[in-house]
């Protein structure tokens, strides 16, 4: 209140600027309605996917069971039958289940498949008044026979520039299972005959340094250095 | 007065409530429009077409909640002081006239009551309000609610003397504290032009004595929850709610009435017998003004918020006050 004609003035300036959007369309998307586009590479619900002589491509591998972070995926492999395989590999999944309660949707699993079997589409209205329809079966996610898409895997080639890389999780001294993350398991085959990257990939994270248990204080912590390279 | 003059009165009055209690559904809707509006949003666009079913379906939801009683409050007390609210509100608009004395519906004006005092009777009874928000702040037993209430007082016991001091300039331009009359005077030239810096100080103290935004610190809900009504659910509630928004709509049919012309008509060539859409038209774009300050402005220190009303308004005021009475003395 030191300069009232300034403070005056100010706020009119401020009058003007909220009537000024008083005249705007509203920017709202009516959400039942009207559905927004999505980006590509959204990671939604995901979906199993065949080959165009309708084998599934899930070979059962576990590689994205293993490398779930959240523990969302349960899969029962079983040998395919030789004379009718299920699969191109030795095994296929019987059982297939997400649970959409404990799934992120961080989408290492479809970063650890080796064979672009299971990619995260961009369903995500995944919304139910029940925990038991949260829980999707191999039904619900294999896409129908007679369907052979690629799915999201294909947005993701070629491979985005690193700065759009889905972010890994750094070792921060503080997660004890990080062991068993993507960059663990290795990030499978996503490039699938596409393009190969020859350049050797660079090592994710270094050995963590062993803290003995009970001795583990806030200043024991791993500091990480920068200036290392 | 006779029995029938009482039945008249009486109706008008439940008429007029019922009016006022509708206007404050309709006003919640209103602002939560224009807010949105302002905000790049729809706002409430489900019920009903476009959300005109909104305030009842709010007002069905503040009936059938649960009212929940502290046990610290004070019991009689906290019962009353919402209605004290309520009531005050309510009470002050009866002697604004919505139209002209040649419009007469069945029979009868529209205003309440004619008293030769109106305006002395509108300050009066405005004051009362306080006496809600006071006594409900203290008698919650949460020092939320009671820091509320007595920040509400210091403001509100502020403001009135600028809004006083404001209105007594037209009063002595008018010659007369009956409402019609300040209205028919106001046939060739508003009062607004006459004492527009009246009109801005009325106005901004207008503003503060609702608690609307910017001068919203007795609900601050940053610091206080909520403040003064913390404690309130249900209808209880719904009665501050109701309260807070016709004293808006009182306070804008104040400012219509002493320095637009109440139910005059805006142009000179269209006709009076419309009288009270004039008068609503005007009473609206105060109220898009309310809304307008609450979407644009935040909310100002306690500091300030004495300082704008002790140093400059009051001054201001009493300034504007000597010159108009210099000038009427001068040229009658």
């Amino acid at each position: 209140m030191a300069n009232p004609i300034k403070a005056t003035g100010e706020t009119l300036r401020g009058m003007g600027v909220t009537l000024k959007n008083f005249f705007r369309k509203p920017v709202t998307v009516q959400y039942p309605e009207q559905l927004r586009k999505l980006p590509p590479r959204v990671r939604g619900r995901h979906v199993l996917h065949r080959y165009e002589n309708g084998l599934e491509r899930c070979i059962a591998c576990m590689l994205c069971s293993g490398t779930c972070p959240a523990d969302a995926i349960y899969i029962e492999p079983e040998e395919n039958n030789p004379e009718k395989p299920n699969s191109f590999g030795e095994r296929y999944a019987s059982v297939f289940q997400v649970d959409m309660l404990r799934c992120i949707f961080c989408g290492y699993c479809q970063a650890a498949c080796p064979t672009g079997a299971i990619t995260l589409e961009s369903n995500t209205i995944l919304a139910s008044y029940t925990r038991e329809k949260m829980l999707y079966n191999k039904e619900d996610l294999l896409e129908p026979l007679g369907t052979a898409t690629r799915g999201a895997a294909l947005a993701w080639e070629p491979a985005p520039p690193a700065s759009a890389q889905p972010i890994l999780p750094e070792y921060q001294g503080l997660f004890d299972g990080w062991r068993t993350t993507a960059a663990a398991v290795g990030k499978g085959d996503l490039a699938l005959g596409v393009s190969d990257q020859t350049d050797t990939p660079k090592p994710l994270r270094k050995e963590a340094p062993a803290t003995l248990p009970g001795q583990a204080t806030p200043r024991s912590l791993p500091v990480r250095q920068e200036d290392e390279s | 007065m006779d029995f029938g003059t009482l039945i008249i009165i009486t109706i008008k009055a439940v008429i007029l409530a019922l009016v006022l209690l509708g206007a404050f559904a309709y006003m919640t809707l209103f602002e939560r429009k224009v807010v949105a509006r302002m905000q790049n949003r729809f706002g409430p666009n489900r019920t009903g077409p476009f959300g005109t079913m909104q305030p009842l379906a709010d007002g069905a939801k503040l009936i059938f909640k649960e009212q929940i009683v502290p046990r610290e409050s004070k019991r009689p007390l906290y019962d009353i002081a919402p209605m004290i609210s309520l009531t005050v509100a309510l009470v002050a608009f009866a002697v604004i006239p919505l139209g002209p004395p040649s419009l007469q519906i069945f029979g009868t004006n529209l205003w309440v009551g004619d008293i030769n005092i109106g305006i002395l009777f509108i300050l009066a009874v405005s004051s009362l309000g306080v006496y809600g928000i006071a006594l409900g702040g203290w008698s919650s037993g949460n020092k939320y609610s009671l820091m509320g209430a007595i920040r509400s007082t210091a403001q509100i016991i502020s403001y009135e003397l600028s809004l006083g001091l404001s209105l007594l300039g037209v009063i002595i331009l008018a010659q007369s504290l009956r409402m019609n009359d300040i209205v028919a005077k106001q046939g060739t030239v508003w009062f607004v032009f006459l004492q527009l810096p009246a009109f801005i100080i009325y106005c901004v103290a207008a503003v503060a004595e609702v608690n609307r935004a910017p001068f919203d610190l007795p609900e601050a809900e940053q610091e206080l929850v909520a403040g003064y009504h913390t404690e309130y659910s249900g209808l209880r509630f719904a009665m501050y709610f109701a309260a807070e928004y016709i004293n808006m709509v009182t306070v804008s049919s104040i400012a219509t009435t002493m320095f637009l012309g109440g139910w005059q008509p805006p142009l000179p060539f269209l006709p009076i017998e419309l009288g009270p859409l004039w008068f609503i038209l005007k009473v609206l774009c105060f109220l898009f003004g309310f809304v307008w300050l609450r979407a644009t402005l935040p909310r100002l220190k306690y500091d300030r918020l004495m300082q704008l009303g002790w140093k400059w308004l009051l001054p201001l005021a009493l300034l504007n006050l000597v010159v108009t009475s210099i000038v009427v003395a001068l040229v009658s």
